[in-house]
């Protein structure tokens, strides 16, 4: 079954435009793929008409091009009829937009358009969906553009089962800097599941990381799922809802009771190297954040670098929590940095690792010692913890650190609070693709990441 | 063959929805797991009889489709050192609903583990390795992967475990001996695979693991059936 069509369209059908109610989900449609993507869009309603000036085709088969992708929202009892006109009219693909399937008791319908489609090797996505949101070419969520926060483009593949999650997830990327390359929404993924777009998002060359929010798997799906992931050369993240145990169903044995369904999910994908598992959005968004910078694996000995030893503290204690190591500097490694540091904080910074350099500590002092650690060959990792309002830092020392990866090539994650006033700092390491968290925790996370993502 | 034997067993207890504990230590036994010397005895000079073979101290259970859950029902008695004593544990089984004989089994030593296994709707079959006892569902200590296992998960499986020093001999205590825990794990898990088309799940709870060698002290097979199971004393 060949997905592209759904992603990358060049002719796009909407079907089930209202003439009369602007507001109808199919029209939200129309009009934000007509005025803002490059795709050509043809409305559809069987009365005809005019909408806005443009011609509306009472018939797919009245459209004058081949239909890439014909996104369908009309009410359920029609989408089986207009599913076989698609097939009929040589329609590429589909995304069912409309709700009334499985979801509300009518897995018959949901059974016939499924049928419909295999036999035809017809690829739909939904029913009950949002459908696909592809950067730059166009996109079938029914909310108005004005309304939704669009990442940058990038190279993370989200896929959800939930469209509401998935738009928050995209509100989260944009606010972390973390690009998309592809969203998809699922809905009752009748016919393309998880497995399908992990196995068309592992060929696509615009994606290197791909996040899944899960529900549930079908039977046996799950194995079939984590199967494949563990062989994908890209890192996979899921994010599974559903952690709590499905009320006090009595259980004949202790395994059963033991092995509740979130508790088997999450050993199984702690079993493979390389599928991540994100307990909770922000580990999400972090996990999504840092793969997408760094597609490479580590052992997790991290390099702390910061001016506060109280910062320093916590993050050590988070990456206790997380199974990554900080390894004391060997007596010599510190004299070495304490020499090159700048005088004022030469006798008071305290370099075991973590390395607080103080807040008397100047820009050249986090690039030596930054540089410094990352040729040591005890670290994988840096985490630098930097408070801009020190009076020695400027905002030039995001961009400068991120020069030190370029030079060194050891990971760098850094923590930068965010808020507007630092933004320059904060896009000197976004610019140059160094991952940033708002928080010393999440800073950990995105070198947790790394720990957790197989080797590439 | 081995497996038409189990299979037999299996499909014989389809009705109750589980196997007897005997019959579920064959079915160990019968793949390759190591279980305690045992006699289902349904007479005192039978139970007798096998007890001064083995030597006392010995084990005692009731056989009953009646009981899954033995020691609520008072239905275990360890450290039976006479033939007085062992007859007195018969006596009082037999008075116990659905009695069908007395399992009498080698006391055993070590540190107690289950290792249990599951046919997970999402995943299929699942094997699951913890610190075991009456205590599991409280200590929760466990870890699971996907069946098959191969030698070098069990390794990953130990090692997960909040109790692994235990394992790995903790305070001068002898470490558990880890090929055999290995060897049984693979096969419990080969075991699995063959028949996770009549298992809902498996409890082998307690396994004793000592430094010689890894014995199923108990074991209990859930059946898939057509109806609810047919398990008394589970609280609704």
């Amino acid at each position: 079954m060949d997905l592209q069509p759904l992603f990358e369209p060049r002719t796009m059908a909407v079907i089930g435009v209202s003439l009369s109610n602007d507001r109808h989900p199919a029209n939200v449609i129309y009009y934000k793929n007509h005025l803002r993507y490059p795709v050509k869009v043809f409305p559809v309603n069987p009365r005809g008409g005019v909408l806005q000036g443009e011609r509306v085709f009472a018939h797919i088969s009245e459209i004058p091009e081949k239909v890439d992708l014909a996104v369908i929202a009309v009410r359920a009892e029609y989408v089986p009829g207009i599913l076989s006109d698609c097939i009929q009219s040589g329609v590429g693909s589909a995304a069912v937009i409309s709700g009334g399937f499985a979801e509300s008791g009518r897995a018959d319908l949901q059974d016939r358009i499924v049928a419909i489609a295999r036999e035809a090797d017809f690829p739909f996505v939904g029913p009950n969906c949002l459908g696909i949101y592809s950067p730059t070419h166009m996109d079938t969520f029914f909310l108005p553009s004005e309304r939704m926060v669009r990442p940058d483009p990038g190279n993370v593949a989200l896929v959800s089962q939930s469209g509401g999650i998935l738009v928050d997830q995209m509100i989260k990327f944009a606010e972390e800097g973390v690009g998309l390359s592809r969203a998809v929404s699922i809905g009752n993924k009748a016919l393309i599941e998880e497995l399908d777009f992990l196995n068309y998002f592992a060929q696509d060359t615009g994606t290197k990381v791909i996040a899944f929010y899960v529900e549930g798997f079908g039977q046996r799906e799950g194995r079939d799922f984590v199967l494949a992931a563990s062989q994908c050369p890209k890192p996979v993240i899921v994010l599974k809802a559903g952690k709590s145990s499905g009320g006090s169903r009595a259980v004949s044995s202790h395994t059963a009771s033991l092995a509740g369904d979130y508790e088997t999910f999450s050993a199984v994908f702690s079993q493979y190297d390389g599928v991540v598992e994100a307990k909770n959005e922000f580990e999400m968004v972090t996990f999504c954040e840092s793969l997408s910078c760094y597609q490479r694996s580590i052992e997790g000995k991290v390099g702390i670098v910061t001016g506060s030893g109280g910062h320093g503290a916590l993050a050590v204690d988070v990456c206790s929590e997380h199974g990554l190591s900080v390894p004391p500097l060997p007596e010599k490694a510190q004299n070495e940095i304490r020499k090159n540091l700048s005088s004022s904080v030469q006798t008071i910074a305290s370099l075991g690792n973590p390395t607080d350099l103080t807040g008397s500590a100047v820009d050249d002092d986090f690039v030596f010692t930054t540089s410094y650690l990352s040729r040591r060959p005890e670290i994988d990792c840096i985490i630098v913890l930097l408070l801009p309002y020190l009076p020695g830092i400027t905002s030039d020392l995001g961009a400068r650190l991120s020069q030190v990866y370029y030079q060194e090539g050891k990971p760098l994650v850094a923590y930068v609070p965010h808020v507007e006033k630092y933004r320059m700092l904060i896009e000197g390491f976004e610019l140059s693709r160094i991952p940033v968290s708002p928080s010393i925790e999440g800073a950990v996370l995105l070198a947790e990441a790394m720990r957790r993502a197989k080797p590439c | 063959m081995l497996m038409t034997e189990i299979k037999d067993i299996l499909s014989a207890s389809r009705e109750l929805g589980w196997v007897l504990e005997p019959e579920a230590k064959r079915v160990c036994s019968l793949a390759g797991l190591t279980v305690p010397r045992f006699t289902w005895a349904t007479g005192v000079d039978e139970a007798v009889r096998f007890a001064q073979g083995i030597g006392y101290p010995v084990v005692a259970k009731v056989v009953s489709p009646h009981v899954l859950h033995k020691s609520d029902v008072g239905g275990v008695v360890v450290g039976i050192e006479s033939d007085e004593k062992l007859g007195e544990a018969f006596h009082r089984f037999s008075q116990l609903n659905g009695f069908a004989g007395m399992l009498v089994e080698e006391t055993l030593s070590g540190v107690e583990l289950i290792a249990g296994a599951k046919v997970d709707y999402q995943f299929g079959p699942v094997i699951l390795l913890g610190m075991g006892g009456t205590g599991v569902e409280i200590y929760r200590d466990i870890t699971m992967r996907m069946a098959p296992l191969k030698e070098k998960d069990v390794e990953s499986m130990v090692r997960r475990l909040k109790a692994h020093q235990l394992l790995e001999g903790y305070r001068g205590s002898e470490p558990v001996n880890l090929k055999e825990l290995t060897r049984m794990l693979v096969a419990f898990s080969d075991l699995v695979m063959e028949i996770e088309g009549l298992i809902e799940s498996i409890d082998l709870n307690p396994v004793l693991c000592s430094s010689r060698r890894c014995v199923i002290a108990d074991a209990r097979i859930m059946l898939i059936t057509e109806n609810a199971p047919n398990v008394p004393g589970i609280p609704k």
